[in-house]
């Protein structure tokens, strides 16, 4: 089974244009995993994801299966083998 | 704007760092400006570093987004194309628990051409020696007995301010609002508090504090290099004894507070302040915008400011001021209303080389060889 994160146009350059990137799953997996796999070819675009620490940047929003991460178990939210993840720069800013 | 080959020996480039991204201001009679930009739109561009030691001159950009974090990169053909460490040139070690927050100063060290400081937020200094592209965290100022103490201005708890010595490889001064300055003799292992005789007036409990001062910014003589002039918040003061001890040198200006400060760099006993009215009232001196001049070591200061806006509300930030390289130097000032002044006299007087850009956050200038 494939979970599918979608990237924001703003961060697909990163990824050469990719509007998702697939991870396979066979079982649940926490939040951490799943973006450690999607974005392992593409450390710079991982990077602006989440900080050094692993932790989700403040202004960045991930949802799994239109749930916010943040307001679940952060990077230990559970994701599905069929789950969706969106990230989403957050409605802010200058 | 093409690659290496279109370097013009004699052009002096300045770098306007802006809350929304950097632009180049490129001239070859530095009259006649022509503005690149903007690279890294939405991004404040705090720390600039044209290091013009290399074979091929490279700029360093510190610069964060609000969204996606912060990012240094370099070129090597003045913004054709940039160059991103694909872990991040500045990452804090795993044991730190600690997250990169901006990168506020980049400076060339004056001894050996491989190697450039990086000061950041939180308070942290860097070495590189590969040129700016990986930096290592200097542990003996990170693990300093102070640190849970060292507070955050408005901008937050950063290293702002780098000097390295040009006298030896392991003096080296660093600054922080609100901390102050510390000092190595050792190459960095140890640091020791720099601020004797400055005001720490916000700290009623004791105003003369071994640390937690306010240091603004803090300039080297160019002649002398244990002479240094610092900008404080409220106060301005000169040290002979390489940053150890201070005396106030703010008689004769219009008002102690500012952001920024600029030390002639071929001219000694020469510093540039550009005053505030006031914590309080964070507006030029009676609203005309000016440079602070003195050319006896702060002994005396002239008021300049002719070709700068009066009335005026805008201020220049810390790093927003800088000098290019030319024999005859170039002064720059950026201002909060994104205006780039350029006086080729010393300041006594000024043209716009541009304007209606975001605010100026670091201005940096370099005249290519």
């Amino acid at each position: 089974m494939t979970a599918r994160v979608v990237l924001p146009g703003l961060l697909r350059d990163l990824a050469e244009g990719a509007a998702e990137l697939p991870v396979e799953l066979s079982a649940d997996a926490p939040l951490a995993e799943v973006l450690d796999r999607a974005f392992e070819p593409w450390p710079i675009l991982a990077s602006r994801v989440r900080d050094e620490r692993g932790q989700i940047r403040r202004h960045v929003n991930v949802f799994v299966d239109g749930e916010d991460a943040k307001r679940a178990d952060g990077v230990q939210t559970r994701v599905s083998p069929t789950s969706t993840v969106h990230v989403i720069n957050a409605v802010s800013g200058g | 704007m093409g690659d290496t080959a279109e370097r013009t020996a004699g052009e002096t480039i300045i770098g306007i760092g802006t809350r929304k991204g950097l632009w180049l201001a490129r001239s070859t009679d530095r009259r006649t400006w022509t503005v690149e930009g903007p690279h890294f739109l939405m991004s404040e561009v705090l720390s600039l570093l044209f290091d013009t030691r290399r074979d091929t001159p490279r700029l360093l950009v510190g610069f964060r987004s609000s969204h996606w974090g912060p990012s240094l990169q370099h070129s090597d053909d003045f913004g054709a194309t940039w160059v991103e460490h694909p872990e991040g040139s500045i990452r804090f070690p795993e044991d730190t628990d600690t997250a990169l927050k901006a990168t506020w100063q980049l400076v060339a060290d004056p001894h050996d051409p491989d190697v450039v400081w990086a000061g950041t937020e939180p308070q942290g200094l860097w070495r590189s020696a590969d040129g700016g592209e990986t930096f290592e965290l200097n542990r003996g100022l990170w693990e300093h007995p102070h640190r849970p103490e060292w507070g955050e201005g408005f901008g937050g708890g950063a290293i702002h301010t780098v000097l390295p010595s040009p006298a030896s490889p392991d003096h080296m001064l660093v600054a922080m609002s609100t901390g102050g300055v510390y000092n190595t003799r050792d190459g960095g292992q140890s640091w020791t508090p720099g601020n004797t005789g400055i005001h720490a007036y916000f700290q009623p409990h004791d105003e003369w504090p071994e640390f937690g001062q306010c240091v603004h910014k803090v300039v080297r003589d160019s002649a002398t290099a244990t002479r240094l002039y610092a900008q404080n918040h409220r106060g301005v003061y000169r040290s002979d004894d390489d940053g150890v001890t201070w005396t106030s040198i703010e008689a004769g200006l219009p008002t102690n507070f500012g952001m920024t400060a600029l030390a002639h760099p071929t001219q000694g006993d020469t510093v540039w302040l550009v005053p505030i009215a006031s914590d309080g009232e964070r507006i030029p001196p009676a609203a005309e915008l000016q440079v602070q001049r003195s050319d006896d070591a702060g002994a005396h200061w002239r008021t300049q400011h002719e070709g700068l806006p009066s009335p005026s509300y805008t201020n220049v930030l810390r790093d927003a001021a800088g000098l290019d390289t030319h024999d005859d130097p170039g002064l720059y000032l950026g201002t909060r209303n994104g205006e780039v002044y350029a006086s080729l006299d010393g300041g006594e007087s000024f043209d716009r080389v541009v304007e209606q850009l975001p605010d100026v956050l670091c201005v940096r200038a370099v005249t290519l060889r």
